[in-house]
Order: C-alpha cells, then structure tokens, then sequence
C-alpha cells in the first residue's frame, strides 16, 4: 500500500510530517531511520495526520517509536488539547482504559530463587485469574462496592487491606484520578466490572518475574530501590470488560456528538466531542472511573504477588520486602499543565499506548523521586528485556512529557501464529531460562518475542532525542501471560 | 464461497466478511468473531436465545450486533456457532435485526479460547455491495 504524504527529517531520531490539507498541525513522529522505513509499511503515519485534523489540537501530532498502526489514534500517539476550543475523543484512549504498567522491587537476589522458579510461576498462576470466566473465590463484589472501587481506585484496594498507604505515592495520580462519577457508566459496564476485578486478562497482559540485568545509572537506580541482580516484578493489565464497555458505550455517544458539533472525521474511530461539552465531560468523568478501576486492579494483583513469592518461596514480606517502585497509564487522557507559547496552559493530553515522563521537580512528580525525575516503565517481550527509564525536562517541553510505552509489535497476530507453528515457544523460552505459563497455545504463539520490535531499539531512540533517560534494564525470569 | 478472511493488521485482527444477502452477512459475522475467539467446530447449539439489535446504520448495526455477542460472552461466557437472522429492517434512521443465535456455555475441558477480543472498534469499518455480493470490514481490538 503506498500513502500520500512528505515526511522530512528534522535530525536522527525525529521526523516531521508537515502540515497540508486539513492538518491542523505538523506530525512528528520519533524514530531512527531503520525504524521508520518500517513505520511506513502500515497506515500509523496515516493515523498520525488523521488525529491532527481534530479540533483544538496543540503543538504536533505525536507518534514514539513504539508507533503501530491502532484504531483511530495510532498506538503510540500522543496529543494535546485546548480546553476551550479542543475535544477529548475515547478513540484517543481506546478500549482498555488506563491499561498499564506497575513496576515492583524485591530485597530477593537473582541466586535465592531461582532454583523455584517453577513453583513460584504455579503459585502466581494460581493466585491469579486469568482466561474467560475465571475470578478470585474469595472476592464477591456488591454493586455498591463497585462504585467504590470507581470512585477511588487504588486507594479503596488499600482500605481493603490490599497493599499499604506507601503503595498510593508510588502510583501516577496516587493511584485515583479525581472527577471520577459512577452515576454515568452503563448497567453493562457495571456488570462486566463487577466479575472481573482483579484479573489479569489476556493477550498482551502478563505478570513478569525478572531481575536487574544492567544499571545504567547507579545513583537514580539507587532511588528506585533497584540494584543488580535484585529480583523484580512488572504487572501489565488494565480496567478489563469494564473499561472496553465504557469505551464502546461512550465511542456511540460521540458519533453522534460529532455531528451535532459538526465535526469533520477522517475515521469514524476518532469521534469526539468539545471538552468542554457535556458530552466531553461526561467521558472525563466515565473514564476516569474506569482508569480508577485499573489502578485497583494493579494493586489487588500486587498483593496476590506478595502472597504467592510468600507461598513459593517460604520467605516472609519482611524478607523480601516487596515495594512498588511505580505504576504508569499507558492509555489515559488527563488535563495537565503544559507550557503553550511561553504560557502555562491546561490542556487535554490523549496518550495512547505512551507513557507520561514529567521531570524532576515537577509537581506532579512524586516525592520520593523528586530529584530524579517521574520513573517510565517499558516493559519489552517475554524474550528479551524491559528497561526503566526516568522523565525530562525535554519531554515536558517537546512531548507534552510523553515518551514510548512498549516495544510495539511487528508481526502480525496471524504471522506470529504461522512463523511458531512447527517450534515450541515455550521449550524454547525454558531453555533460554524463561518459564512462561499461559493460558493457551495460541497466546504463547502470538506472543512470541519475534512478534515485536526490538524494545532495545525503541529505548534508544527516546534516549538520543533525549525525552527519557534510561535507568536500569530487567530480564524475565518466569512470566505469567492470560 | 468463503465466510470471511482475516485481514493482516498488526496489534489487532481485522475481518472481511462476505454474504449473499445483508442477512447472510451479518450470520456469517457472527459466526467469524466466535470462530476466531474459539475452535467453533467444539461448541455445541446446546442454548438458543432471540435478540435484537438497533443500530443508527448499517455500519453501526454491525458493531453493535458483534458488540452484543461479545457482551454475551464476556458476561455470560456463552460461545456461539449458529446465527440466524429472522428480521432486518432499515429506514433512514435505524437499522435493526432480530437473530436466533444457538450456542453453550464455555467449558474449560471442552474448550480452548484462541483469542480473547476485547472490542468491536469503527476504525476502517464499511458495510457494502460489490459486484452482488454483500462484503464488510471490522476491526477488533485484542
């Protein structure tokens, strides 16, 4: 397929689609050039140039380098909005709102467990739910309760004695994003939510066990409490049935939204409405319900972590000292504080598949990273590795602070299935020292570590065009997939 | 004749659904969404139920029809495999159906789910007649 559109090179690692037609602004999008003959295969530039279209956008369409072709929003946009003449659009959150990414460290070393491997990736398994139906025997949620979990996110885990008050100033937002109105969400929402709270979910979901393999800055390693070969765990889920419901009931409500404020969409996908609308606000207040769910179900999973290192491993908490290092959106919008012509300036930002990177000393960087700036969290494939990296100051004044979320698929599911059809993913992950436990073949296979983009490389790229600096990396030593 | 073909996106999956008839088409999009998310030759037409769907149009039928299979088998984990259109009805404003679909309840030892799909989006979506024949795209988010 052959697209129309200029692409010029701004320097090494960022490219600019300048503004034609019904652009409202320039797309630029961050990649190497190897990248970006790639990127160009699919129609993520395509997407780039739609989202600019929309109303009120501010600045550049944004694409990381993670950039894959979505729905709507490429995976991997970013983009902000004027308050007063912008929209908010559910297309540029997508279906699993507040999807993301929670980062946990251990006093546990490399040596101490990996000889349990084994047990300890049966225990999280079964501690777990994961696949259709499955649910915690001793969790039964009224629909009161529900709202609740709505309305406060992480903070109603911890009031339920899942994690500690600690835990809450480790995560974006303190794990609860205000305007939150249960009132708003659908009968169906609430249903679908209620039976899977605290599952993990499936296809790109997953808890990670792996340890430090490189620290590439010691002193803010140190700060995060990560040090080589210490053991760490990543959690990967987000609101589940609750927030696809949300998304899909609030995607009807802009259709037709749009034409009642007449506005033109290049894809049906990207229907918004003025943030300032009822409409708009109605989908801020919605979704923020649904990112309060994922914030809670990140830290009921935590704690079923704790229990189960505990259970395999016969080493109590005091031991292993299990502690959320951080716990970031990777598809959320949320009014921030930006620099707009020299001003500062509410704005609306939609990251899609991108993580925030706010700076040191930023407000909204929390305390105990102040001085090291907000931690980033890019977790690769089950293969190869993941990295932590830390928010800039060039972030916050050229990214609305956004930078890359993951490593970003290359293959299709379907190619991925055909290339592992005749190998066995999981002996081959074993003999790499990997154990995988997934719900079915078919998962195994589709996410394969060939499937994605080298996470190395993404990393890279937003290091050299300098929106994160990278901290530590981490390799899997047994994984958990839905 | 073929059903439907997968289309090769990326991150997702994406469907082109083939039909004789509107009705056919949206029978044969039932049928492509479970045939993806299970091996559709082990479900069995063990419960019937009658739904109705409304739409503003086509396209949006389509989604929301899809949509409320998928709900069915979130919430209820029912799987499906026989999908009949009994009525379809388009005006300048709605597009509705009703549909006797048949199907059973999921069962870990009997099934395997090979996809979980967690959405019908309306990126790319079309509904049209090509050479007398009735074809759709849909994109599913997974």
């Amino acid at each position: 397929m052959t697209y129309k559109y200029t692409i010029e090179k701004i320097d090494e690692y960022s490219w600019r689609i300048p503004r034609e037609g019904k652009m409202r602004v320039d797309g630029i999008v961050y990649a190497s050039e190897t990248m970006m003959k790639e990127i160009q295969k699919d129609e993520s530039l395509q997407q780039v140039i739609n989202v600019s279209h929309l109303p009120g956008i501010v600045g550049h369409s944004l694409g990381m380098p993670d950039i894959h072709w979505g729905y709507g929003f490429p995976i991997g946009g970013v983009a902000a909005f004027d308050l007063d003449d912008g929209v908010v659009s559910p297309g540029g959150v997508g279906y699993d709102i507040n999807c993301g990414v929670r980062l946990l460290r251990t006093d546990l070393q490399r040596i101490e467990i990996f000889h349990k491997l084994d047990s300890l990736v049966n225990a999280l398994f079964k501690s777990i739910p994961s696949g259709l139906g499955s649910h915690r025997k001793d969790l039964r949620l009224s629909y009161q309760e529900e709202k609740n979990v709505l309305k406060n996110g992480a903070q109603w885990a911890v009031s339920q004695g899942y994690g500690t008050k600690n835990d809450l100033e480790h995560i974006e937002e303190n794990g609860c994003i205000a305007g939150a109105d249960p009132e708003l969400v659908s009968e169906r929402a609430l249903e679908r939510g209620k039976a899977q709270l605290g599952t993990l979910g499936s296809g790109n979901h997953f808890v990670e066990v792996g340890y430090v393999s490189e620290v590439y800055d010691t002193k803010t390693a140190q700060v995060l409490g990560l040090k080589k070969d210490g053991i760490t765990i990543i959690v990967h889920t987000g609101s589940r049935g609750f927030g696809y419901q949300v998304c899909d009931d609030s995607i009807r409500t802009m259709i037709k939204a749009s034409k009642e404020f007449n506005i033109e969409l290049p894809d049906r996908q990207l229907c918004c409405a003025p943030i300032k609308s009822q409409q708009g606000q109605d989908y801020l207040a919605s979704m923020a319900c649904a990112a309060n769910y994922a914030f809670a179900n990140r830290q009921m999973i935590t704690h079923w972590i704790k229990e189960s290192f505990e259970r395999a491993l016969h080493i109590k908490p005091s031991e292993s000292k299990i502690s959320v290092v951080y716990d970031v959106c990777h598809n959320i919008a949320k009014i921030e504080d930006h620099i707009v012509d020299g001003q500062k300036k509410p704005l609306c930002v939609h990251r899609k598949g991108a993580t925030r990177a706010f700076p040191p000393y930023h407000a909204q960087t929390p305390d105990a990273y102040k001085a090291v700036g907000q931690p980033v969290l890019v977790p690769g494939d089950m293969g190869r590795c993941s990295y932590v990296l830390v928010g800039t100051e060039k972030a916050y004044t050229t990214t609305f602070g956004s930078t890359c979320h993951g490593a970003g698929r290359v293959l299709s599911r379907g190619k991925a299935k055909q290339l592992a059809r005749s190998r066995n993913i999981s002996r081959e992950l074993r003999e790499k020292g990997i154990l995988v436990r997934a719900d079915s073949r078919a998962t195994m296979d589709e996410e394969m570590p060939e499937a994605y983009k080298n996470v190395t490389e993404v990393v890279d790229v937003v290091e050299h065009a300098g929106i994160s600096k990278k901290i530590a990396q981490l390799k899997p030593l047994c994984v958990i997939k839905g | 004749m073929k059903r439907y073909t997968l289309i090769d996106h990326t991150a997702d999956i994406g469907i082109d659904i083939f039909g004789d008839t509107l009705s056919d088409l949206f029978s044969n999009a039932g049928f492509a969404m479970f045939d993806i998310i299970t091996d559709i030759t082990t479900v069995e037409a063990k419960d019937q139920r009658i739904i109705k769907v409304e739409g503003i149009d086509r396209e949006q039928l389509l989604v929301d029809w899809l949509g409320e299979l998928l709900y069915l088998y979130d919430v209820k984990n029912l799987l499906f495999k026989d999908f009949l259109i009994t009525d379809m009805n388009e005006n300048q404003l709605t597009a509705s159906l009703t549909a006797t679909i048949r199907g059973e309840k999921y069962c870990e030892t009997k099934h395997t789910i090979n996809t979980e799909i967690k959405a019908v989006t309306h990126h790319a979506l079309s509904v049209k007649l090509e050479h007398n024949r009735w074809k759709a795209r849909v994109i599913f988010d997974l």
